[in-house]
């Protein structure tokens, strides 16, 4: 704690001590939730039932709880860096359904945002993660890989395998609240941190405003280039402003481990291999975590992160774990099946396109990944997707032989 | 320490406490605005100096980035409207996008009347730039006396298809698209109602907001080209115009459906004239009436429009401020369109080219959108004027053409 204030007061920012009005001191220092400030109350010209949004046609977790009682609660209220309620909803208000999946609606835009609207924020949690209770439980961080067993799956069927996740800056604002020099800073702060990386870790970093044409035709090639976020998900939330500024991917030498800056979250960190050795894949990003926390605590930084909702990302979907475990596996004949849906539903794993979220699969080929993010650990959800993959594979090798599959028996009720 | 920090009562009396490299003394400044919504959240951007803050505008081409420099920023980005509205709300757009094509977009929208006003060191260079030279000093004249129209009704409409004037409004006392509550955006829908709701005789019609009209409704408002829809032009959604889509946004249309108001889109209000064939003078005459009714109905209910004798009337963005006024024809030009001078005669003219989806769109069969290129420093009449007798001009150089004759002995002088 003593740290970061020193930090604070250290910084190249040139403000003396950052107070707001009628509040304890905060800027991400301490994060007891006790004692964050909800800062001074924003003025409103009209009453908060003037300014309830239309949410009739709305189907997403943040139209489903926010009731006009809420709203009124809330809306006067701002963060520190005064964020305020309007701002973390605009995305869902925006974006009234998605065809396929109930999508979140809100976001956060810095840390003390899951405290200051903790009264819509909770129930969007506990409604998204399965009856997860930010108020009442606790979320277990586990990235020692060496727990997970049978991790490495028959490459005829599984084409690669990936992990990724997300971390932010403490003390700096999320993408869709940032500012210009707040998102260069974070990018500063992850660059120095990343060049400290050694051995099969060792890499280079590409910025998006400098890169060379044929640099960029290098990361298109080798799939590791990020757009301009077009999902209107996205850019209602204010992501995609002032890009490409501050925006850019590290990855090492040996492209296996790969951390984007400043897309939709600070950073997002990625571990990824051909073939279906989830287990090497999964060792390597624990790895990496570890020394990237490493070297930017060093430098007098730390992650977001608390014991109620794990790793601090920008959509509350992502919180815990911010844990995507995937792989890349052929299953024409499953694919065909059926049951597939509930096969899935049953081993907690979500199917999506080749191309990621919001696209469809190709040739029978499917990204198959772990539903849950929040109240479980890294080393339970890999574990999670290493036995469901395994599963799928024998459903698709009996069906092969023209033998019957079953399914799945469901999952014990996680979260009361 | 931390017992120290965590015990700390600032009950009221403590700010923000700011040093700028400026000022010598803290600033106290209130958190929070007077209005709800909250782009200005950015108030956490004066932690950092302004070099850090500065946008990279190095690969862009639109007139914010041209008259933008680091000094005026670091002037400029600790001011506001009096409804919160600051300098990296107006430039947003001209950062996300850094150039267009075809035009020299302006880069920077209003949030509300103030903003051309607090904000005129930015904003006056742009308006000059834009506006051919248009100074601070000058004088705005506004006319929409049609009698002052000459002609106007015998554009050939074997090739003028359809005639239309357009123009927006802003209600004085609201914040604009870009900055504008829901709550702020339903009260301006509702005074809108309640005027257009009194307007009789050719004018009479109906509203039918967006987010209530039935399918049937819809589909009608598709084929008679009235419907518009959310934007998805980037350098309207960066700036903040499409929040909330469709709520408190609608268009309402006389019986006849030749005059059309649009709420809440780009502006408060787009008031159309429009019909088919080249009887520009007609729809200048119902343009006219239009807007003066509608005027005189608002000011009875307490409301007046933005206007000001420098700027004309005052809309979001500062390429419409003047007369706001967009007329123009679709006319077919398959051989001018073709020939080599066309682009040096509509510039000697005034005069601009656009597909027929409207601005961003591309010319579909040799058909053109052609309209003034001018909003500020002329009047609504001599804008029509132009736009009546360049048309008249390019459809006789098109008969021309057609013929194989040349068209050099009637090329124009610059207007």
């Amino acid at each position: 704690m003593a740290s970061s204030f020193s930090r604070i007061l250290s910084s190249k920012r040139t403000i003396g001590v950052l107070t707001f009005v009628g509040s304890s001191v905060t800027a991400g220092l301490l994060l007891h939730r006790e004692h964050v400030s909800a800062g001074n109350p924003v003025r409103r010209s009209y009453p908060a039932s003037a300014e309830y949004p239309d949410l009739r046609q709305h189907n997403n977790c943040m139209a489903t709880h926010l009731t006009p009682a809420i709203y009124a609660k809330l809306c006067d209220k701002a963060t520190p860096n005064g964020y305020t309620l309007d701002l973390a909803i605009q995305t869902g208000v925006d974006n009234p359904g998605h065809p396929f999946i109930k999508t979140v609606g809100m976001v956060a835009g810095d840390e003390e945002s899951y405290e200051v609207f903790a009264d819509l924020l909770d129930p969007v949690i506990k409604e998204r993660h399965n009856g997860y209770n930010p108020s009442t439980m606790k979320h277990p961080t586990d990235l020692d890989a060496s727990k997970i067993h049978s991790g490495n799956f028959d490459s005829r069927y599984v084409l690669s395998s990936r992990v990724r996740t997300g971390r932010s800056i403490r003390g700096l604002s999320l993408p869709p609240a940032c500012t210009r020099a707040e998102r260069r800073e974070v990018e500063r702060v992850v660059v120095d941190a990343l060049a400290g990386l050694k051995d099969d870790l060792d890499g280079k970093y590409y910025s998006l405003t400098q890169m060379t044409d044929k640099e960029q035709q290098q990361l298109i090639d080798d799939h590791f280039l990020f757009d301009k976020p077009v999902s209107p998900l996205l850019t209602c939330a204010g992501m995609a402003r002032d890009w490409p500024d501050a925006r850019g991917i590290w990855h090492n030498n040996e492209k296996t481990f790969l951390v984007w800056v400043n897309e939709e979250d600070h950073t997002r960190v990625i571990s990824m291999e051909k073939g279906g050795n989830m287990k090497r894949v999964f060792e390597r990003f624990c790895k990496g975590l570890k020394e990237v926390e490493r070297l930017i605590q060093e430098r007098g930084w730390e992650f977001m992160w608390n014991e109620k909702l794990g790793y601090i990302l920008t959509c509350p979907s992502n919180l815990g774990t911010g844990l995507r475990a995937g792989v890349h596996v052929k299953l024409p004949l499953l694919s065909k099946d059926p049951r597939l849906v509930k096969i899935l539903e049953n081993l907690r794993l979500q199917k999506r396109g080749t191309g990621g979220v919001d696209t469809a699969a190709v040739g029978g080929v499917f990204d198959i990944s772990n539903l849950d993010r929040l109240g479980l650990s890294e080393v339970q959800l890999v574990q999670t997707v290493v036995d469901g993959v395994n599963y799928l594979i024998e459903c698709e090798k009996r069906l092969e032989k023209g033998q019957d599959i079953k399914v799945p028996p469901p999952p014990l009720k996680q979260f009361k | 320490m931390s017992d120290n920090i965590e015990n700390i009562e600032l009950l009221g009396t403590i700010g923000i406490f700011v040093s700028t490299p400026d000022s010598n003394s803290p600033q106290i400044r209130q958190q929070g605005s007077a209005m709800p919504f909250g782009n200005t959240h950015n108030k956490a951007k004066m932690n950092y100096d302004s070099d850090q803050e500065y946008p990279d505008l190095s690969k862009h081409n639109n007139h914010m980035a041209k008259i933008l420099t680091p000094a005026m920023y670091e002037r400029l980005r600790s001011k506001e409207t009096p409804s919160g509205f600051t300098l990296d709300d107006i430039i947003q757009t001209g950062i996300d996008n850094p150039g267009h094509p075809f035009i020299m977009t302006v880069g920077c929208v209003a949030g509300d009347e103030e903003t051309y006003e607090v904000f005129k060191e930015l904003l006056d260079p742009v308006i000059e730039d834009r506006h051919g030279g248009y100074k601070p000093s000058d004088k705005h004249k506004t006319d929409i006396d049609p009698a002052n129209l000459k002609g106007g009704d015998d554009l050939d409409p074997d090739y003028v298809l359809s005639s239309r004037v357009r123009t927006g409004r802003s209600v004085r006392g609201f914040c604009l698209p870009p900055h504008c509550s829901r709550g702020e955006r339903r009260a301006v829908e509702k005074l809108s109602i309640e005027a257009l709701a009194s307007l009789t005789g050719d004018l009479n019609g109906k509203y039918y907001a967006l987010k209530n009209m039935t399918d049937a409704e819809q589909q009608q408002l598709i084929d008679d080209h009235f419907l518009f829809d959310k934007p998805v032009s980037p350098l309207l959604l960066a700036s903040g115009m499409g929040r909330d889509w469709p709520d408190a946004r609608g268009i309402w249309h006389n019986d006849n459906k030749t005059f059309l108001v649009w709420v809440n889109e780009e502006d408060h209000l787009r008031v159309i004239s429009m019909q088919k064939g080249g009887n520009m003078k007609e729809v200048f005459n119902r343009f006219c009436t239009g807007l003066t009714k509608i005027e005189t109905l608002f000011k009875e209910r307490n409301h007046a429009f933005m206007w000001n004798e420098h700027l004309g009337y005052v809309l979001t963005c500062p390429s419409n401020l003047g007369t706001g006024l967009r007329a123009g024809v679709h006319v077919k030009l398959p051989n001018m369109s073709k020939n080599a001078k066309f682009e040096d005669v509509l510039k000697k003219l005034r005069l601009q080219k656009r597909g027929t989806g409207g601005v961003d769109t591309a010319a579909v069969g040799g058909v053109f959108d052609i309209s003034n290129a001018d909003r500020l420093g002329f009047s609504e009449v001599e804008l029509v004027q132009m736009v009546v007798d360049g048309v008249k001009l390019l459809v006789d150089m098109e008969k021309k053409l057609e013929k194989g004759q040349s068209i050099d002995d009637i090329m124009p002088a610059q207007k």
